[in-house]
């Protein structure tokens, strides 16, 4: 067991990212005053309340950025999820292409081997099992319509 | 009362039991891994359901909900990870027992407890549940807008990261909810030209990546702390000593889980902390309560329990959800074709019915099942985090394209994904998001067909007799905290050190710093925390995941939110000093 900091919650990031979190609900509710005007009253006018509502809250969350909790800071393990959020992206470009079984397997082999530190022994034998289970589970017993190869 | 017994002939029939049975084994599974809580798991577990008839598929998630519940209880006890935030208090005294050896009378009990609140809150929502729908059956569009609003706002009130944030998320989610075609004019709305989108985001892969996805992305991040292995689990039945301590403790988390349970955004957090401060307050020990006091265990794990069962009453008798885990139930019977409300008792009794009674069966299956698979449950925990965590996304992933045969909608799944980490990072709770999407389509079209009813004129919402109290309870809910946090301005400020102080030893390294894992939630906040004595809240340090900030009452914003995630978040600067201060009071 490996000792760690007491601390095991990311770094605070400082009061300035309470503001892009509010530039970020002011900018949702601004586009969605927008694309309200643009549908005029009726369909426009539920999403106009939400805009504006959208904006004053954003507003408030900007006035009290100094006070209220800071967000937590991108450290160098939140690369971790960037690397992810990728693999999933290329998973979801290739299946429908070249079914689900080599993406799923290589998937699951990044994240054990890269993303979790796996040994490779480890991360072979979890990725093939998860693909024999889904195999056996989507196609075989569910009959589930997803791309398959074979 | 003869649709009460065709209830049971339902809940009898063999697939039912079955799915019964599956549900509260996948969700005890699924809930014993640290992070995913019942909403996750429901969210994540959603695709599996829809093949199958609207009963079967309730009483499934009903099923997957307090097997959920229950299993957090378990790595609360074992290894002082509460699962989900309603099991947060049961770590004081629950962990404290593991540590003398008695985890499995912690672990019965709770079981044991969780059966006597679950099924004496059936009982009562039984008989509840047809009373409120009755008298909702007036409720006219006005009506529903202001109940969809209180809902929100209440929810908003208690959740996570601050009032303000959770009333930003609950904006985005209605605003989610208007993409795609407006069903007054057919115009298409927000949905930048793509065909997809034309029928509006479905509610699944929203539910899926801001919940499932998003807290999977979250965990990877945080989870290099290992974890301890837990104790061996030894004696599972409690005493007889420990059954007759406990009773008392058991009827009244029942009441009280009942009775919060109903409200909206109360629920199972809510309860379990009453509960457990009401036993600490009727106590002639009161200092036994975190050393392993057995009532600790027993009184928040029936409030829990209760209060799941009875938030059911809202969202089967009027239709609205009460918790973000009602709002995954709501769209998943949404997307089976059935709108829960006050028509459900009278023109689907046979689905009605049958939910509420396979609760007392899941009940019991859940107190045969806890007790015997505990050795199954202890061993997966003892599965690495990082071999647990492809699994739980491929499942996420896959499940997502099989609900609509849509590639489109695992990149959904994706997106919402890391809209949900994300939001996590930045301190809002994705719960109010999800609540406000399921709630968005109702409150707009109950919104406009009241504005067309009143000829456009709103102050039709309070002349109406029903409405127009609901507008007032909407206006206190509102008003309140702003009064609140006006009259504390006012007083001289608190400093930080008075607001942090319910973490005295929050920066103390502790022996057992390296047993947190990273699938915390950021806000613990657990007022009990306070009280408890100092190595007892060291232990505790970081143990919480709270999904919500427990110990807020509706009136305390500002300063006292910002004090939520930060006394964890930076656990260095909080101060040693006035440590019997409760955080209810900052000042």
């Amino acid at each position: 067991m490996t000792t760690e900091p007491a601390d095991d919650r990311p770094p605070a990031a400082g009061p300035s990212a309470n503001l892009i979190a509010a530039a970020v609900v002011v900018l949702l509710g601004g586009a969605a005053i927008a694309g309200a005007t643009d549908l005029g009253s009726g369909p426009g006018t539920w999403p106009m309340i939400v805009g504006v509502a959208l904006v004053v809250l954003g507003l408030a969350l900007a006035v009290q950025a100094r006070r209220a909790e800071p967000p937590e800071r991108f450290t160098r393990s939140s690369l971790l999820v960037v690397a992810a959020v990728a693999s999933m992206i290329v998973y979801v470009a290739v299946i429908a292409t070249i079914g689900f079984e080599i993406p799923t397997l290589l998937l699951a082999f990044v994240w054990l081997r890269f993303l979790g530190k796996e040994t490779w022994r480890t991360s072979i034998a979890v990725s093939l099992g998860i693909v024999v289970v889904f195999y056996a589970l989507f196609v075989g017993a569910l009959d589930v319509t997803i791309p398959h190869l074979f | 009362m003869s649709a009460v017994i065709d209830g049971f002939a339902v809940v009898l029939e063999p697939t039912n039991l079955l799915y019964c049975l599956v549900g509260v084994v996948i969700g005890m599974l699924i809930g014993v891994l640290p992070g995913l809580g019942p909403a996750a798991t429901i969210a994540i577990l959603l695709p599996v359901t829809f093949g199958m008839e609207p009963v079967t598929a309730v009483i499934m998630l009903a099923g997957i909900f307090y097997g959920a519940q229950y299993g957090g209880t378990i790595t609360s006890v074992l290894l002082r990870l509460p699962g989900e935030a309603s099991s947060v208090v049961t770590v004081f005294d629950g962990y404290a027992l593991a540590r003398q050896g008695r985890a499995g009378a912690a672990l019965g009990i709770a079981a044991i407890g969780s059966f006597v609140g679950g099924t004496l809150s059936i009982v009562a929502l039984t008989f509840v549940a047809p009373i409120v729908a009755g008298f909702a059956l007036d409720f006219g569009p006005p009506e529903y807008t202001l109940l969809a609003l209180l809902g929100i706002m209440l929810v908003a009130t208690i959740s996570s990261g601050g009032r303000i944030r959770a009333l930003a998320a609950a904006g985005v989610g209605l605003l989610l909810a208007t993409v795609g075609r407006d069903d007054f004019t057919s115009a298409e709305r927000f949905t930048l030209g793509n065909l997809s989108l034309a029928d509006g985001i479905d509610f699944v892969p929203i539910a899926m990546g801001l919940f499932g996805l998003g807290e999977i992305l979250y965990n990877l991040e945080e989870r290099h702390r290992a974890v301890q292995p837990p104790a061996k689990v030894t004696g599972v039945w409690p005493s007889r000593a420990d059954l007759r301590q406990s009773s008392g403790a058991i009827g009244r988390g029942s009441v009280i889980g009942f009775v919060l349970g109903i409200l909206p955004g109360g629920g199972a957090v809510l309860s379990s902390l009453a509960a457990y401060a009401l036993e600490k307050r009727r106590s002639k020990h009161p200092e036994r309560f975190g050393q392993g006091a057995i009532e600790g265990v027993a009184a928040p794990e029936t409030a829990n329990n209760a209060a799941t069962t009875s938030s059911f009453i809202p969202l089967l008798s009027l239709g609205i959800p009460a918790n973000a885990t009602m709002a995954v139930i709501f769209g998943a019977l949404l997307i089976q074709g059935v709108t829960p409300g006050p028509q459900l008792v009278t023109e689907h009794p046979e689905l009605f019915w049958g939910v509420v009674n396979s609760m007392y069966i899941g009940n019991v299956l859940l107190l045969i099942m806890s007790i015997p698979l505990l050795g199954v449950f202890v061993r997966i925990l003892r599965v690495r985090a990082t071999v647990l965590a492809p699994i739980t996304v491929l499942i996420t992933l896959v499940g997502a394209y099989t609900v609509n045969n849509s590639v489109f909608d695992i990149g959904l799944v994706i997106g919402f994904g890391v809209l949900g980490y994300l939001m996590k990072k930045a301190g809002f709770d994705p719960g109010p998001m999800v609540l406000a999407f399921v709630l968005g389509s109702l409150l707009e079209t109950s919104l406009r067909r009241s504005l067309l009813l009143f000829d456009g004129d709103p102050t039709g919402f309070v002349t109406r007799p029903i409405s127009g109290t609901l507008f007032a309870m909407f206006l206190a809910v509102v008003l309140l905290p702003l009064a609140g946090t006006l009259l504390r301005r006012r007083r001289p400020a608190p400093t930080a050190g008075g607001e942090v102080a319910a973490h005295p030893e929050a920066d103390r390294p502790t022996d057992t710093a390296q047993t947190q894992t990273g699938s915390m939630e950021p806000g613990p906040t657990v007022n009990e925390s306070a009280e408890n004595r100092p190595a007892d809240s060291q232990q505790m340090k970081s143990g919480l995941v709270a999904g919500k900030p427990v110990s807020q009452s509706p009136s305390s914003t500002g300063p006292a939110d910002a004090q939520v995630g930060s006394m964890a978040e930076r656990p260095g600067e909080s101060p040693s000093r006035n440590p019997n201060s409760e955080t209810k009071e900052p000042e």
